[in-house]
């Protein structure tokens, strides 16, 4: 089972190198990491997506809380928030073949951002499933090289405390 | 005050009320020794290494019940202290490690002495801090002594590059410290708390698992209120030992892999336990799914990560021991059923009388069980008596054979197991209490691992009592061997004579005494007890002899190996 767990910490040095040292030390695989400044200049935010059952994720989340530069820890539940990846593909495109990957693109709000005489790179901003079903339906015209930038997501606007979907209590 | 760093340093840990730092100095630290040399109010006793240091600031912690201090350089002395930090971070004591950084305009370059301390540390500190400005020094030192002894105690590492010592700055020691993101309980959810109470009142065979928790919490008079008030029976771990009066009629021994049958027959047929600030390690659990199948679980924990980390808990309290201890009792009060455990504590006793530890004195070979038991008669009836332990057989025979009546009278080496531990801890504990006669218990594997501290015993006046169980081999090794390896002996001959200890103890400048029989054993204890100097008894033993009884690794608990079982296969 997979989680996405969105973590503000202080923006200080060394604050990544404790969050994955603790998943390492702990035994837990990062599926993805995506870190960035918040609407604080003094906070960021450390999206992680791993895959464990829930008891053991709320062990990472304890773990997690324990961290003196951690302060926050929320899963993004879905359905009760919004998340986001963005692709960078880069395709084989002979001329023939141009036109059939461009619209393939459209369908999924794909935009191209480079074109060469024999490849196409699209980018791609939508839910990771989105990006996943683009990547896959692109792969038989000759992916080339990709690029993922890790989930981000924030819990709906229209929760009535929309700062922290399924926050972990701690007593 | 216009005062440089290292000044700042020294400062700090005065503001801190510190009365005494372990360390060695070295390049990258050398300001904050010029520092000692110009004054201060902090003593400093210097360690042989490093490793040395450390353990001796967690035995002062671990008598105290305050923050030790370990100082070392840079590179090999700052990794020379890893091995105490991971301690540390295992037995949760809490401990400030201040290491010398190369010149800031150096880091990265592969300088001389140069390591990356702080990120070697990460895995086993609750925070560390790479100071970058002389600014922050006494903001970091602040926070580093609170992180160190609130929520769950554990080790702290500040790195202070050698210019940053050296830069001058106006110093004020702050008030108050800002960790926006450090928020330990303050108190145990009161519902929780109740429910606690109400299961422990309804239990028919309650115990009270006791781990070293309620010691970091200063919570041993309510446990004990807790205890009397609802007639309760109570283990302590090996990390808990002194923590409720072992020669209570309520105090049901020791659980886990070298406890008696008793008590872990206790512990896995009771149906209520609440354990108290103890984390079900494997070493007292056995095969944690077979561990007391029939239990409810009351587990009361500072730390919200140990709920249910190895067994669920049904209901769990995370909050400070002492007021959550002390809640529970006074609900207990009104609420307890006078008698209702008596039919359990029967029980409890009857299994103590038809399963006793023992062992089998023969030929004129010295029982390493019986050095204890003697050291027990001899100090017996003596409140002022610090314990500590090596880590191996000695350690087990230590808990089996030792009673511990009050708070920090046993320090030992428990979650990292780490052999050396007891010499250097046994200085840093008369640090700590010079009133105390401190007697280590050692094997003579681990004395060999920590024996220079012998020379920090005898110079700075902190004289210690050494009792060397010393069977001439790596005796738990050699027992796993015999039992689990066939027999097949591997790289775990010391021999009982190379070194003489009583001649290596007279060469640092202690006395020393080799006891080679029963008879010769009593005299030697005493004298060395009562000399009050540094003293070494070398009490060669049965090497033969294994701890019993025994839950080998990945059993169940009740499955322990008795002693008796093992005389009637070798018999057969």
């Amino acid at each position: 089972m997979k989680h996405t767990l969105s973590v503000l910490v202080e923006n200080k040095p060394g604050v990544l190198m404790r969050i994955t040292s603790m998943f390492a030390r702990r035994g837990f695989n990062i599926d993805s990491l995506a870190v960035g400044p918040t609407e604080r200049h003094d906070v960021s935010c450390v999206t992680i997506r791993v895959d464990c059952a829930s008891s053991p994720l709320e062990q990472i989340e304890k773990q997690m809380h324990k961290l003196v530069n951690v302060l926050r820890v929320a899963e993004l539940v879905p359905g009760e928030s919004i998340e986001r990846e963005l692709v960078l593909m880069k395709v084989s495109a002979p001329p023939a073949k141009r036109a059939e990957l461009m619209a393939l693109g459209e369908v999924f709000g794909a935009r191209v951002v480079d074109l060469g005489p024999d490849s196409i790179i699209f980018e791609l901003t939508g839910p990771p499933e989105d990006v996943d079903s683009f990547e896959e339906l692109v792969r038989p015209h000759g992916l080339q090289e990709l690029v993922r930038t890790g989930r981000i997501g924030l819990g709906r606007a229209h929760r009535p405390n929309r700062n922290r979907p399924r926050q972990h209590v701690l007593a | 005050m216009r005062m440089n760093g290292a000044d700042a340093i020294l400062r700090s840990l005065e503001a801190e009320g510190v009365d005494v730092a372990f360390g060695l100095p070295g390049g990258a630290i050398l300001p904050l020794y010029d520092a000692f040399a110009r004054g201060t109010t902090v003593r400093h006793v210097l360690a042989r290494h490093e490793q040395g240091a450390g353990h001796m600031a967690q035995g002062y912690a671990r008598a105290s019940g305050r923050v030790g201090v370990a100082i070392a350089t840079s590179g090999p002395g700052a990794t020379n202290l890893v091995t105490p930090i991971a301690d540390a971070w295992m037995d949760s004591t809490p401990l400030v490690c201040i290491t010398g950084q190369v010149r800031s305009n150096l880091i990265g370059s592969d300088a001389f002495q140069e390591c990356d301390i702080t990120g070697i540390t990460i895995p086993i500190v609750k925070h560390s801090w790479l100071v970058q400005d002389v600014e922050e020094l006494p903001h970091v030192l602040k926070a580093a002594f609170h992180v160190a002894r609130t929520g769950r105690c554990g080790p702290v590492l500040v790195d202070v590059p050698r210019d940053i010592q050296e830069a001058e700055f106006d110093f004020s020691y702050p008030d108050t410290v800002s960790l926006p993101g450090w928020k330990p309980p303050r108190r145990g959810h009161e519902r929780q708390i109740l429910a606690a109470a109400h299961a422990i009142a309804a239990a028919e065979r309650p115990i009270l698992y006791v781990g070293g928790g309620v010691l970091n919490a200063d919570a041993t008079e309510e446990l004990l209120v807790l205890a009397e008030t609802a007639r309760l029976p109570v283990v302590t771990t090996l990390m808990a030992k002194g923590g409720f009066p072992e020669t209570h009629e309520l105090h049901a021994g020791w659980p886990g892999m070298h406890g008696p049958k008793w008590s872990n027959w206790a512990l896995n047929k009771a149906d209520l336990i609440v354990a108290v600030g103890a984390r079900f390690d494997d070493r007292v659990t056995g095969k944690v799914s077979a561990f007391a199948p029939g239990a409810t679980v009351v587990h009361l924990d500072i730390d919200a990560a140990e709920i249910s980390k190895i067994r669920h808990a049904d209901i769990p309290v995370v909050g400070p021991l002492k007021p959550v201890l002390a809640e529970i009792g006074r609900i207990l009060t009104d609420a307890r059923r006078p008698g209702a455990t008596e039919p359990w504590l029967r029980q409890i006793a009857e299994w103590r009388d038809t399963y006793p530890l023992r062992y089998r004195r023969e030929g004129d070979l010295l029982k390493p069980q019986f050095v204890l038991e003697t050291l027990q008669a001899l100090t017996a009836d003596r409140d002022d008596v610090v314990f500590t332990t090596g880590v191996g057989q000695h350690q087990m025979w230590a808990m089996q054979y030792l009673r511990c009546d009050v708070p920090r009278s046993f320090i030992t080496s428990g979650g990292l197991g780490t052999m050396g531990y007891g010499i250097p801890a046994a200085v840093g504990a008369k640090a700590a209490r010079p009133d105390a006669t401190v007697v280590c218990v050692d094997g003579d594997g681990c004395f060999q691992m920590t024996q220079q501290e012998l020379a920090t015993s005898v110079l700075e006046d902190l004289p210690i009592v050494v009792v060397i169980v010393n069977n001439g081999y790596l005796g738990m090794v050699r027992q796993w061997q015999d039992m689990f390896f066939e027999e097949r002996f591997s790289q775990i001959r010391l021999t009982h004579t190379v070194p003489d200890y009583a001649a290596l103890a007279r060469a640092y400048g202690g006395e020393g005494f080799t006891v080679e029989s029963e008879d010769d054993l009593e005299a030697a204890l005493v004298e060395a007890l009562a000399c009050g100097r540094t003293a070494v008894v070398d009490a060669r033993v049965d090497p033969r002899e294994h701890c019993f009884p025994m839950i080998p690794a990945g059993a169940a608990a009740l499955d322990l190996v008795e002693f008796e079982e093992v005389v009637a296969k070798v018999g057969a």
